[in-house]
């Protein structure tokens, strides 16, 4: 069913990405390639994977953006970019565009936990939910003809075949600079809440209407690039004392 | 938006189709005529061909079916429904003058007014989407089915000049609605060109608050199915010339053909029949330049995160 759960779900699963720790390093994309290539769904395809030409799906990518101060609040030194590595996946938002507008009934929002998910077998290829979504979430896997997107890793989260430990999604256990955090949004005393509270966590696009779950943690402020490097030592040796008093003078002399 | 040659061949032939039979339910041609029964098949042709060649762009086309059952949210399972049900009165209607030589006011009615809820639903599949500005506007709907109803007129002058007649009000109607539906194209593109953009890398990042927000890296070196389905990038000139192309050809020349057609076309015989054709014919090259901009030139929020 297309039409969404009455809201709000009682559970907001999704994540928490901060911006200040994130390195861009991809781990969590290719390991969210990696465990949901063989996980839920038909594998996500490459197409002329050795070639040229390579492109292929994926549910999770890492873009970078230089920040220009002067057009804000200006953070480092006037002219100082600012470069911010930027992991996006579905945000499994809760007023979702994707879901409504699919007219097979294959994309749905989980009503007890707002997992936004595609039903494969359900899945005509259409791809007018990638249409939908703002922020480019979906992707079409070219081979099997149905829409691919993040699913939380909801054959993790769930598994207790698992160690507990490891019942989160790939990226976030993969992330080496814990820049990614998973949890219940919907719950104020969560970690996830409470970091989201503390930091500012905001949502992308929220002019879009979507109410996105998963939340963004912005950079925080840096110090000017002036003062943490410090003054260049002077040319002045009138207060040299001792060796370099000796030093200073014999120089002088040569 | 990637301009998909089955949706555009899609939009135009089923808007021309449902144009048509819109007009035929009518009653404006005579239902004994060869011309009119041979309007109902071309109706009935345009329409099922251009619903075929929507889903020939499908990954699983084999279950195409199930895209009939999500009518409560979904304006694309709602167009599905609607395809099908208004099949029944026009199926009616062209049996009706076929093999009967009548035309039925009540079916004909229905049949014409579920024409146009079918291209409205076609059109709000786009103009739902917020994430594609250009399209998230009222007029979207209104121009579809402007063009969708100039077409049909323009199409049955055609039909009532080979012998449907009524000649002179189908030339009158086809000009007026060439007319009302160029204006609000207009009104569209301006909106589309002019409007501030609702989405921007600031707000597509949150970073708005520590500057401007400029791409430094891609998250791949090469092409994805983002960038190639929602990424195209048109040359500005190349977009003037084609909306050029598209108001002369869809608009300008079959209006001033069909004006003068209205007076003298009644005793021109063939030769109007003939100058109907060429302005519907042109008409059609027209409006798949006009869609074929409608998808290229309009841009997808989601191009805030690949500087395009």
């Amino acid at each position: 069913m297309t039409s969404l759960p009455s809201l709000p779900t009682p559970k907001k699963l999704g994540l928490v990405i901060d911006l200040d720790v994130c390195v861009g390093c991809h781990a969590c994309v290719v390991n969210c390639k990696e465990w949901n290539t063989g996980g839920y769904g038909a594998a996500l395809s490459d197409q002329d994977p050795y070639g040229a030409e390579v492109s292929g799906a994926w549910l999770n990518r890492v873009h970078t953006f230089e920040v220009v101060p002067g057009g804000g609040e200006v953070v480092g030194e006037a002219g100082d970019a600012r470069i911010v590595h930027f992991p996006k996946s579905c945000l499994h938002c809760e007023d979702a565009p994707c879901v409504t507008v699919c007219p097979t009934g294959a994309s749905y929002k989980r009503a007890d936990d707002g997992i936004v998910l595609v039903d494969e077998a359900m899945c005509i290829g259409c791809g007018l939910c990638a249409w939908a979504c703002p922020y480019g979430a979906r992707e079409m896997d070219l081979a099997a003809g149905v829409m691919k997107k993040c699913t939380l890793c909801i054959d993790r989260i769930y598994n207790e075949t698992l160690e507990e430990t490891d019942r989160q999604p790939a990226c976030v256990r993969t992330c080496p600079a814990n820049a990614r955090h998973f949890g219940d949004l919907a719950d104020p005393q969560s970690a996830v809440s409470v970091m989201v509270a503390e930091r500012g966590g905001v949502d992308l696009m929220p002019e879009q209407g979507t109410r996105p779950v998963n939340k963004y943690l912005p950079p925080r402020a840096r110090t000017p690039l002036a003062e943490s490097a410090g003054s260049l030592p002077a040319e002045d040796t009138a207060g040299a004392t001792g060796l370099f008093a000796w030093l200073d003078k014999m120089l002088d002399r040569v | 938006m990637h301009p998909a040659p089955s949706i555009i061949v899609f939009t135009t032939l089923s808007g021309l189709g449902y144009g048509l039979a819109a007009v035929l339910g009518l009653g404006l041609l005579d239902p004994a005529a060869s011309a009119t029964k041979v309007a109902h098949v071309a109706a009935l042709a345009l329409i099922s061909g251009g619903l075929m060649s929507s889903t020939l762009h499908l990954g699983n086309p084999q279950r195409a079916w199930r895209a009939l059952s999500q009518w409560r949210s979904s304006w694309l399972s709602r167009e599905g429904v609607m395809a099908i049900l208004t099949f029944v009165p026009l199926l009616v209607s062209a049996w009706a003058s076929v093999f009967e030589d009548r035309y039925l006011p009540t079916v004909g009615i229905v049949g014409t007014v579920l024409c146009m809820v079918t291209v409205y639903c076609t059109a709000m599949i786009y103009a739902s989407l917020r994430s594609v500005q250009a399209w998230h506007t009222k007029l979207t709907p209104l121009c579809y089915r402007l063009f969708s109803i100039a077409g049909g007129f323009t199409a049955a002058s055609v039909f009532g000049f080979c012998g449907g007649g009524n000649g002179f009000a189908l030339c009158l109607l086809s000009a007026v609605f060439l007319l009302a539906a160029w204006v609000a194209k207009v009104f569209w593109r301006r909106n589309m060109l002019e409007a501030a953009p609702l989405s921007t890398p600031e707000s597509a990042t949150g970073l708005g608050g520590i500057g401007r927000v400029r791409l430094l890296e891609r998250p791949h070196g090469t092409e994805n199915y983002l960038t190639s389905e929602m990424g195209v990038k048109v040359a500005r000139k190349h977009a003037a010339k084609l909306w050029k192309l598209a108001f002369v050809a869809g608009g300008a020349v079959p209006g001033v053909l069909m004006l003068s057609l209205m007076p003298i076309g009644g005793s021109l015989g063939p030769v109007a029949a003939l100058l109907a054709g060429l302005a519907l014919l042109s008409h059609m090259l027209g409006m798949l330049a006009e869609r074929w901009l409608f998808f290229a030139e309009a841009r997808h929020a989601v191009m805030n995160y690949y500087d395009g």
